[in-house]
């Protein structure tokens, strides 16, 4: 519990002019310079395709299979993990440089016990502590991070272990070889949002304590700004701003930086969301000049023509951009769009004593909401509570569940499989996963005709044009009709999805996580389109687990727990003030993008 | 997105699945004996059943493998005894396949009980050894051909019930086939058009995995003395009847043994081939 | 229960303190996800599974000795001909019908043979005249001989040119070996026991006897020269199989997460093939195994005719020319049952050396596994 100051002398972590590349030559990652003081906690932000888990890799001198570091250095207190030889890396890998991964249920050995987890590394490193001292240092480390060190414990297998538990292994394994550096890579998006506080607050405090530096790469903006002392940016494969945080924050240089910004939601207020227009380029296509000038609005013939290089813009701004703002980051706020008093129309559904079973357990506790009319209301809760399966019992995938449910007036029997044809059309559902809510043997066109002519009576020509119109509506371009899934990225076949409800002209749109497997600028892109479909008169309940995307589209909330609602009402009352303590540890535990930073400041321990 | 746009056609031996190279090889095996066997009994210079030489005799001239224990010309039985074991294997396993895959279809589709006792059936009629399956039926029942083809494909037949299965629970469990729930669409389409194309192409495969046992099963049955009856040619047969005379006179055995390894390597590369073409299209 | 609970000012307030109390939280981080501690004097989960697995053997083989029993006596219009041949006497064949009580009903008839051969008792060959169950026993101990050589000399070989192929994947060892096996998987098991008779029995080399001359009073392994060829040609058909499931297995386990996970911990190559990812290969290799074993015992027959072994499957094989019923009863219900008994202590030895299983209360082994085996693996 010491003040740990920057130590004098040069960087723990000296990257210069990395670069690793695939076999067939396209480069992931070019030339990357990145310099990491003792002590401190970087941020290594980007979005899928970036290049970052590349980057993480190659601190440790490794280049997943058919790729390769092909040039630049990685100087970590000295020694270049790039130079060494087999034997090299083995003794500095875990020893000076340490990764904790991304899945803590895949990255621990099934069939080998936590304790002889952590005794393998020490014995390989420190041969020369004896089995007793081993112990000491294990419990030392177990201690640290917030496991229990009993005999019993260290006995149990991974599977034995919760999610947060086994991602505090993974840590007490990076930790307790006292390695220089420590690498960690978006180590808690498997986690529940408590349990990604607890993880989050744990890295913060050991690295504080012991003086150790951490590069801690994420998508993810709010947990980032709520953890690390700078940031870097990284763009298809370059990077294209690096500072430190807060002056970050409050004015991002690089057009990029500023897109991500704007197109992120945040929990603590309601922010207007842009989306960054365009895609980022593979590997093999990237531009010659700058490489986000395709998508970038201040673009010019220079940006086209000449790749700009990482330039100190200020004492300790770095940025690669032609025209780099110097202007602060304002965000455009929203009110919510209905107020729970004003709305005197009919609820476009309301459904009461809900109760579902799922193998003779209760999974559904006596649920009753209603869903304001053109509104948006969010059903919040964490992984098990119940929100997926309750939204699909609506929609008559649920298999146990009595209740009543009553549409626009009618009541409807959500027990029965068989239910109306007109209810189906008006009550339409959007997956989660984008990857598998395709028929992947069908084209566009055939799934978007299926849907048309079992609702409607028309003939092909009229089917294709309706389809066309719906595409449209959710800004794909005609062509995509004669594609078949896997020729679309996540963004593009999630929008598909949409289509495909959308042609059945419903009143009612249940999306289930459907951004949760996105890109923040695809996400961005996709909740606007939600909100131009809700403007039109559709109403929406979008299921989620993100209080950030809950403050930015939802104008009332229902908070589930367990298979019980313990609080809804309209979104910003619930979120400002919540009456339920659950309610108020999830807001408490979700990062925040602007506003005070939730944190201890740095290099401080009180 | 993908990266390319396809437009310009490579010919067709570059294209798809024959581009891989073990595919083309067992493509072009399978191919050769098919001709040989189908265009054979018309090449032949003798028939099948006539003695025109020594038995065991040693090859001369137009005979240039040689005569076997009868001293029945072998080039001619061996261009003749190719047709039964054809069709035999092809007919064993498209029966297998299309019974298997409506059964599997069936129980992986409505699950529970049903499910459940077709899995518990599959596996009594799975602790049989295969061969002994067969013959424990064809010695009690008779030798005719198409009882042993029945016989085989009862063999074959638990294995593709529980893939069909298997699939069909793979599929059934995926988002594309509860969103058509949703929707309302009939069971027939759902079956049909959501769930068989995508359970066709790993059965498929197996088809031609099945080929290559039943060709090994039957080829042994004619061996040990349960296919076609003598004096039939068959090459099955060929290699018991002259397995005495392996030290006078080999073409006797060997030719008929050779073209079987043809055949059955033939089946076997293009069945693994397509079975790895079809992974790479389903990881994309 | 949150009735006490404070409200938030607003954004950014301080962390409001945690609506449940704890007791196992110890330390400052706070535990609230602690699983239920495992029992401590319990019974191993896998009991009751046991239990039940060990009754549906039972009744599997219950069910395939009714198969064997309508196979045999209930199919065939008339068992008794059948067995005396188109030219037996009328007389004889009414003798013979009396003498295996196939004038009593047919479920009588059943219930009077399964009690029996429950016991050992299959009842007398019709061919030689001794009892069936002797037969069994006396060629099944040459047959074990056989496939427990085989077993062990495949298992050994295809495992550790499993795991080197795995190493050294892509490479052109890797591909050479492949291919040869690809040959062999391909070739019918005969054909391959009359290649390797044409290799070292006839015109190449004089090495080695083409038919397996056993004297019954030594054991089998007393006379290795005879086990050699019948021995080779069983591993030729075996080693494609396992060697190619281990292969893949131990790659598709390279591949997974916690390996690169320790290598990045420096754990060197040695110690990651052999503690890190072997045991986690094992578990497909186990029912790979059990599937051998299945494939030995039906393969065995024919290799056994060729040369000419005297093991079960070649008594089978006679006892099938001869119609000989008891005999034929006898050794089909054997090997069932030992399947059935193998499937057994695979899946068992699965449970056991799994974590997940073996700690589970209800130990669900992954649906198909063994069926999935018999899709990849060979026939005859």
């Amino acid at each position: 519990m010491t003040l740990v100051a920057i130590a004098p002398g040069g960087p723990t972590l000296d990257v210069r002019g990395l670069t690793v590349t695939l076999d067939n030559g396209a480069p992931i990652v070019s030339d990357i310079d990145l310099p990491i003081a003792h002590g401190r906690i970087v941020g290594l932000v980007g979005e899928s395709g970036s290049g970052k888990s590349t980057i993480a890799n190659a601190l440790s001198g490794h280049a997943r299979r058919g790729t390769a570091i092909t040039g630049g250095h990685v100087l970590i207190d000295g020694i270049d993990m790039t130079a060494l030889d087999a034997q090299g890396l083995r003794n500095a890998r875990g020893r000076i440089v340490a990764n904790v991964a991304q899945d803590p249920a895949t990255a621990l050995n099934p069939m080998m016990r936590i304790g002889d987890h952590l005794d393998e590394v020490l014995v390989l490193h420190h041969a020369d502590l004896r089995a007793q001292e081993r112990r000491a240092r294990i419990e030392e480390v177990a201690q640290a991070v917030g496991l229990p060190t009993s005999h019993e414990f260290l006995r149990r297998f991974p599977h034995q272990l919760s999610g947060g538990q086994q991602q505090r292994v993974l840590l007490a394994l990076a930790f307790v070889l006292r390695p220089k550096l420590i690498v960690l890579d978006e180590p808690t998006t498997a986690l529940d949002v408590t349990t990604q506080a607890q993880v989050l607050t744990v890295i913060r405090q050991l690295c504080r304590e012991r003086g150790i530096a951490a590069l801690y790469v994420s998508h993810d903006l709010a947990v980032v700004r709520n953890l690390v002392d700078d940031i870097v940016v990284l763009y298809s494969g370059r990077i294209v701003e690096r500072g430190a945080r807060d002056p970050f924050f409050e004015a991002p240089a690089h057009p990029y930086a500023r897109g991500l910004l704007a197109a992120i939601p945040d929990v603590s207020e309601r922010v207007v969301l842009h989306a960054i227009p365009g895609q980022a380029p593979t590997p093999s296509d990237r531009p010659a000049g700058c490489v986000f000038a395709p998508r970038c609005s201040s673009q010019t013939e220079r940006c086209i023509a000449e790749r700009p290089t990482l330039e100190r813009l200020t004492s300790d701004r770095w940025v690669a951009c032609h025209h780099p703002s110097g202007s602060r980051f304002e965000v455009g706020t929203n009110a919510g769009l209905i107020d729970d008093q004003s709305s005197e129309a009919l609820p476009v559904l309301t459904a009461g004593n809900i109760n579902l079973y799922y193998d003779e357990r209760q999974i559904l506790f006596d649920v009753g909401f209603d869903l304001p009319r053109a509104g948006c209301t969010a059903l919040v809760g964490e992984s098990g509570s119940g929100k997926t399966t309750l939204a699909r019992a609506l929609v008559g995938l649920g298999e146990a569940v009595s209740g009543t449910v009553v549409f626009d007036g009618e009541p409807f029997a959500v027990a029965s499989a068989i239910r109306p044809k007109e209810i189906r059309r008006r009550i339409q559902y959007v997956f989660q996963n984008p990857y598998r809510a395709l028929n992947p043997r069908q084209t566009v066109g055939d799934i978007l005709k299926a849907a048309i002519r079992h609702f409607f009576p028309v003939d092909p020509v009229e089917a294709s044009a309706r389809a066309a119109a719906a595409l449209e509506r959710v800004a794909l371009p005609h062509a995509i009709l004669a594609r078949r899934p896997h020729d679309l990225s996540g963004g593009e076949r999630q929008r598909v999805a949409i289509a495909r409800a959308l042609v059945c002209e419903p009143d009612l749109l249940i999306c289930d996580e459907i951004t949760s497997a996105l890109d923040v600028s695809v996400q961005a892109a996709i909740l606007a389109l939600i909100a131009t479909l809700q403007a039109d008169g559709l109403t929406v309940l979008f299921v989620t687990h993100d209080l950030a995307v809950v403050r930015a589209i939802a104008d009332k909330v229902i908070v589930l727990r367990g298979g019980r609602i313990v609080e809804q009402g309209p979104a910003d009352m619930v979120l400002d003030r919540p009456t339920h303590g659950y309610t108020a540890k999830l807001m408490a535990d979700s990062p925040r993008l602007h506003g005070d930073v939730a944190s201890v400041p740095p290099l401080a321990f009180a | 997105m993908s990266s390319r746009d396809p437009f310009v056609r490579k010919p067709f031996w570059r294209r798809g699945p024959l581009r891989d190279r073990q595919l083309r090889i067992g493509f072009v095996f399978l191919l050769a004996v098919l001709i040989f066997a189908l265009a054979g009994p018309s090449l032949a210079p003798h028939p099948y059943d006539a003695l025109v030489g020594p038995p065991y005799g040693a090859p001369e001239g137009a005979a240039w493998l040689g005569y076997d224990y009868l001293g029945r010309d072998v080039w001619s039985r061996l261009l003749t005894g190719g047709r039964s074991i054809l069709w035999m294997s092809i007919a064993a396993s498209l029966i297998a396949l299309a019974f298997g895959t409506l059964i599997g279809l069936f129980a992986g589709f409505a699950k529970g009980r049903v499910d459940q006792t077709v899995v518990w059936g599959t596996d009594v009629i799975l602790a049989f050894p295969d061969l002994i399956l067969v013959l424990l039926v064809v010695s009690m029942l008779g030798r005719e051909p198409w009882l042993i083809v029945i016989t085989v494909a009862i063999a074959f037949v638990p294995g593709v019930i529980r893939l069909a299965r298997s699939v069909t629970l793979g599929i059934a469990g995926q988002e594309f086939v509860d969103a058509a729930r949703m929707m309302g669409y009939s069971r027939r389409h759902i079956l049909l058009v959501e769930i068989m194309p995508n359970v066709l192409t790993p059965l498929l495969v197996h088809l031609g995995v099945m080929l290559t046992w039943a060709i090994a099963m039957l080829s042994g049955l004619s061996f040990l003395g349960y296919g076609v009856a003598p004096p039939a040619a068959d090459w099955g047969l060929m290699i018991n009847e002259n397995r005495a005379g392996l030290m006078i006179q080999p073409w006797t055995v060997l030719a008929p043994v050779a073209l079987i390894a043809i055949f059955a390597l033939g089946t076997n590369l293009v069945a693994e081939g397509a079975g790895r073409y079809n992974a790479r299209i389903e990881e994309r | 229960m949150a009735t006490s609970m404070p409200t938030l000012a607003g954004p950014g307030a301080p962390p409001v303190a945690l609506p449940e109390h704890d007791p196992k939280a110890a330390n400052f981080c706070g535990l609230h996800d602690v699983p239920e501690e495992p029992a401590r004097f319990a019974l191993p989960g896998w009991l009751p599974w046991l239990g039940g697995r060990l009754i549906a053997g039972v009744a599997t083989i219950f069910v395939i000795s009714l198969i064997v029993f309508v196979a045999t006596q209930a199919l065939p219009s008339d068992p008794a001909r059948v067995a005396l041949g188109p030219e037996a006497t009328e007389e004889s064949v009414l003798t013979l019908q009396r003498q295996l009580g196939l004038d009593r009903p047919l479920p009588v008839q059943f219930a009077a043979w399964a009690g029996k051969a429950a016991l050992g008792d299959f009842g007398t060959s019709l061919d030689s005249g001794v009892t069936a169950g002797s037969i069994v026993s006396d060629r099944l101990a040459n047959s074990l001989a056989l496939m427990a050589l085989v077993l062990l000399i495949a298992v050994s070989f295809s495992f550790l040119l499993g795991v080197s192929l795995a190493r050294r994947r892509d490479g052109r060892f890797d591909r050479v070996a492949m291919t040869t096996l690809i040959l062999f998987k391909a070739l019918p098991g005969f054909t391959i026991a009359i290649g390797l008779i044409l290799l070292f029995s006839t015109t190449v080399f004089h090495l080695l006897p083409a038919v397996s001359l056993l004297d019954p009073e030594r054991s089998p392994f007393a006379q290795p020269i005879y086990l050699i060829l019948p021995a080779v040609t069983l591993v030729l058909t075996l080693l494609p199989f396992l060697t190619r499931l281990i292969r893949a297995s131990m790659i598709e386990t390279l591949e997974a997460e916690f390996i690169t996970a320790a290598r990045l911990r420096g754990i060197p190559d040695r110690r990651i093939i052999w503690r890190h990812a072997v045991p986690n290969a094992l578990i497909p290799t186990i029912q790979g195994i059990a599937m051998s074993v299945r494939m030995l015992l039906g393969g065995a027959l024919i290799v056994e005719v060729v040369f000419s072994y005297p093991g079960i499957g070649n008594a089978l094989n006679a006892a099938i020319e001869m119609r000989d019923i008891p005999v034929i009863q006898a050794i089909t219900l054997t090997t069932a049952a030992g399947v059935v008994l193998t499937n057994l202590l695979a899946d068992l030895a699965t449970v056991l050396v799994t974590p997940r299983l073996r700690t589970a209360r209800n130990p669900r082994l992954r649906a198909g596994t063994r069926a999935r085996l018999k899709l990849s693996a060979g026939g005859v």
